[in-house]
């Protein structure tokens, strides 16, 4: 537990954070419980770019610690929906955003919240590896703390070690840690992608269909850690790959031309979907 | 305010302070290039307003300069530049189109970069070293042999009459025109590559021969951007000053004899700025500057407009 | 139009291959001539020059009209010092300059700032000699090695600005994302992560930049004005290799032209270096990426 400064504390008083009692990596399927703690609150939240609407009035709870997949044909807005989620919009220039976004009960847009705050709780990890280029493996995993002001040897020591064991990678990179991040397989990017994120100490952890770019397995070392990360964050996973959310998540969330469809429980979403447009398009139909 | 997660203590971020005082060292910077673009104006504006007031607009249609006299006027420099810059033009634009046509269309691929690589070089060669090579080389030759050969085979034109000095607007004119090859060149090749290729396959298609592909296919989409490519090489020669000042024989008068001497608008002030006795002479060869700037200007921005309808502006990186 | 692809009478099209044929001859014709005056110059150069190169070229001052010996040891260090200025005003601000044009600011002024870059870019470098005469060398009575510095510099700024701007757009938007996905300010983000991926291209402009302002003689004229002497002091006129080579090669003394030559020589081989430079490093980034 730290103290973040002066960012959006009124709203931090608004709603008490209660520090969930389930244990980790509680079995999937669980039904949602009236004491479940809410990573993100998001009510009636609409987006534009330009004039094009992307998101139509999504309201949506996200629980902590549980793997939550976003899932929908391309276009649908699910990506659009992740990314508001630690401001990657604030880039784009004409995007505009409507309703309240609460993370842990800090309002993500409210006044005078910096957008870099927002980004070292809500991390991200993208379709295609990207490790910076000019850095070796251990320069990529200590980027976000050195440039966020950590310089403490020790500190970094532990948390170079710590991210890279979390994100599986430690026993393959331990003897290669200068050498660059590029040079590593795919899979293995990825997964200093992920170390990466996690050495920052994020709450919660966004991927944008973080195996779209992998072959089965190295895909099937990343849902392995998804599962082991979900004891420490929560995660919001987007996939076109349904098997991969029906596999990995807890909830199940289906967006369909910006409008948030379906959401509940992954095996109720895959077994005994409430919409029909859920159903056609878990069962393939469309999309 | 607490995070219910392993949060790591990480320091306090700052406001937004750092952020916003780079980006305004950045938009600083950027707007540079305006405060430059309306210094350069204002600042020859100022020095030749002596001039202005004195001469109004006869400054640029009187012939006479002759400083003794303190009597100035543009003419003949006006004059000498549109002349050596066109001739270099005559001479440039055909060679670099063709180069460009046998860069993109002809030349075995292991030949190309070699090629491209020695334009780039010529490029690279400083005016001066032009002007060095221009008067103690290209002069004597062709004071010796070519001139020669012109007057006496197209001797009956009035442009290749008169005495033979060596030194002479057609001098001028083939160096400026060695000079601003590179960049015609290169911005043709640019141009010629965004043809597509469908075009040249339709061409065959239709049994053309490979001249007729060039003519029908490739030279006919790209000309726009072509005639581009040669106005942007006319805002280089209208500007080379070391070179043409070197070999141009520095004659104020307005011959029509290209083995005459001349004298341009860069090549005058870069002669005799320094030694400029009076407030009115160091005016008038402000405002001469003026005039080359206010023409160097046009020709670019009609030449940059021209290239962005093409390609999206392909200039800079030839520049 | 005269190609018919229907009834193609054989002499017709023999007459059609013969004017291709020539077409190509012409081309490739054209192509020697255009790449022919480069070797005839450093031909001339490495001829003349290197006759006239020796030791004392590069240690000695140019001596007074009329003695023979001598050398431009004053107007190498002059290049050298003016291009140092040049690149302490040109790089930074064409660095930032270019980093807005590519990270900040509206598509629409953007353009405006670019097209005004490159129009700036086509402004003939003598007319820079005037504007920094009036703002510099007329407000201080004097001629100066700082004048001729800021002259340069200027010169520099739209070039590295337009190239610093090209290859920070290269530069994939993902890493910018993951970098601010990492919660890192933004100019930490540009600074430390699309600046330094760039890194290499931008050397590459500035050095491409500096090349061209080696070798520029107009813009130092009534500036730098040049001197036959060390310079100890940057308020006072400095000598520049293109300016020696100039004030010699208009001499009437042969010895003075045998100078030029050698200067012209070292001159070119400082550009040349400075090029070949220019090629390793984009090699470099070629194959890194």
């Amino acid at each position: 537990m730290s103290t973040l400064p002066e960012t959006a504390s009124a709203s931090a008083a608004a709603e008490p954070i209660r520090v969930s009692a389930t244990p980790a990596g509680s079995p999937a399927g669980s039904h949602p419980v009236e004491a479940e703690e809410i990573a993100f609150d998001i009510r009636n939240f609409s987006m534009w770019y330009g004039q094009r609407q992307a998101l139509q009035d999504v309201t949506i709870k996200i629980a902590a610690r549980k793997v939550t997949a976003i899932i929908g044909p391309s276009g649908c807005g699910k990506s659009t929906f992740i990314r508001a989620l630690n401001r990657m919009h604030d880039l784009t220039p004409g995007t505009r955003l409507e309703g309240s976004l609460k993370h842990f009960g800090d309002d993500l847009y409210g006044p005078g919240v910096e957008a870099s705050v927002i980004r070292r709780r809500v991390g991200m990890v993208f379709q295609k590896s990207n490790p910076f280029p000019t850095m070796s493996i251990e320069e990529n995993v200590l980027v976000g703390l050195r440039l966020n002001g950590v310089h403490d040897r020790s500190v970094l020591q532990a948390r170079l070690e710590e991210s890279l064991r979390m994100a599986a990678l430690w026993d393959e990179v331990k003897d290669l840690l200068n050498r660059p991040g590029t040079s590593l397989s795919g899979g293995q990017q990825q997964r200093l992608c992920i170390a990466r994120s996690l050495a920052v100490q994020p709450a919660t952890l966004l991927m944008d269909e973080p195996c779209s770019a992998l072959d089965p397995i190295a895909t099937a070392k990343i849902e392995e850690l998804i599962q082991t990360l979900r004891e420490k964050y929560t995660l919001v996973i987007v996939t076109h790959n349904m098997q991969q959310a029906a596999r990995c998540s807890d909830r199940t969330a289906f967006f369909y031309m910006g409008r948030l469809i379906e959401y509940g429980d992954t095996r109720n979403i895959f077994t005994n979907p409430g919409n029909p447009q859920t159903e056609a398009y878990v069962s393939g139909r469309f999309g | 305010m607490t995070i219910p997660s392993p949060m790591f203590p990480l320091p306090a971020p700052g406001s937004q302070l750092p952020n916003r005082v780079f980006k305004w060292a950045a938009a600083l910077a950027a707007v540079t290039i305006v405060v430059l673009i309306v210094l350069v104006g204002w600042e020859l504006y100022a020095g030749s307003r002596q001039s202005l007031s004195k001469f109004g607009a006869g400054f640029l249609w009187s012939s006479e300069w002759d400083p003794v006299a303190e009597k100035y006027g543009a003419l003949p420099f006006i004059f000498g530049t549109l002349v050596s810059s066109l001739l270099a033009l005559v001479i440039a634009v055909p060679l670099g189109i063709a180069t460009a046509l046998f860069l993109t269309e002809l030349a075995p691929l292991r030949l190309r970069q070699p090629i491209v690589m020695a334009i780039e070089m010529l490029a690279a060669v400083p005016s001066v070293i032009f002007g060095l090579w221009g008067i103690f080389v290209l002069i004597p030759w062709l004071r010796d042999h070519a001139f020669v050969w012109l007057k006496h085979y197209l001797g009956f034109l009035p442009l290749f009459q008169g005495p033979i000095y060596g030194v002479s607007m057609l001098a001028a004119g083939i160096v400026i025109a060695i000079m601003i090859l590179p960049i015609v060149t290169s911005i043709s090749r640019e141009i010629l590559r965004s043809v597509p290729n469908l075009q040249r396959e339709a061409a065959y298609a239709l049994g053309a021969t490979r001249w007729e592909v060039l003519r029908i296919a490739v030279l006919s989409y790209a000309r726009r951007g072509l005639f581009g490519a040669a106005i942007l090489g006319l805002g280089r020669a209208l500007g080379e000053t070391m070179a043409v000042t070197m070999v141009i024989g520095n004659r104020p008068q307005i011959s029509a004899s290209l083995f005459a001497p001349g004298y341009t608008l860069a090549s005058v002030v870069a002669n005799e700025f320094t030694e400029a006795t009076t407030d009115l002479y160091l005016s008038s060869l402000f405002e001469l500057g003026l005039v080359l700037l206010a023409v160097t200007i046009l020709v670019n921005v009609a030449a940059q407009i021209m290239l962005k309808s093409m390609t999206g502006g392909v200039s800079s990186k030839a520049a | 139009m005269e190609v018919s692809p229907y009834l193609p009478s054989p002499g017709y099209a023999q007459w059609r291959k013969w004017k291709s044929a020539a077409v190509t001859g012409v081309l490739v014709t054209c192509a020697l001539a255009v790449i022919a005056p480069l070797f005839i110059i450093i031909y001339f150069l490495l001829v003349r020059g290197a006759s006239s190169l020796d030791w004392s070229f590069f240690t000695q001052l140019p001596k007074p009209t009329g003695e023979a010996g001598g050398g431009m040891a004053n107007a190498i260090v002059g290049t050298m010092t003016l291009l140092a200025m040049a690149a302490a005003l040109g790089v930074p601000f064409g660095v930032f300059g270019g980093i807005y044009l590519a990270e900040y600011g509206s598509d629409r002024a953007n353009d405006w700032l670019r097209f005004a870059a490159d129009v700036l870019n086509g402004v003939p470098s003598i007319v820079w000699g005037m504007v920094v005469y009036l703002i510099l060398v007329v407000p201080f009575k004097t001629f100066s090695a700082y004048a001729g510095g800021v002259a340069l510099g200027l010169i520099m700024v739209p070039l590295v600005m337009r190239t610093t701007e090209e290859v920070l757009v290269l530069v994939p938007q993902s890493y910018r994302e993951a970098a601010l996905a990492l919660g890192i300010a933004r100019w930490k983000v540009i600074l430390v992560i699309v600046v330094r991926t760039a890194l290499k291209g931008i050397a590459t402009g500035v050095i491409v930049a500096l090349a061209r302002i080696a070798g520029e003689t107009a813009p130092l004229l009534f500036t730098a004005l040049g001197n036959t002497f060390w310079n100890h002091n940057l308020k006072e006129p400095i000598s520049a290799l293109p300016l020696q080579i100039f004030a010699y090669s208009i001499s009437p003394y042969d010895d003075w032209h045998r100078q030029a030559w050698a200067g012209a020589l070292v001159l070119m081989a400082l550009i040349l270096a400075l090029n070949i430079t220019v090629r390793v490093l984009s090699r470099d980034r070629q194959s890194a990426s």
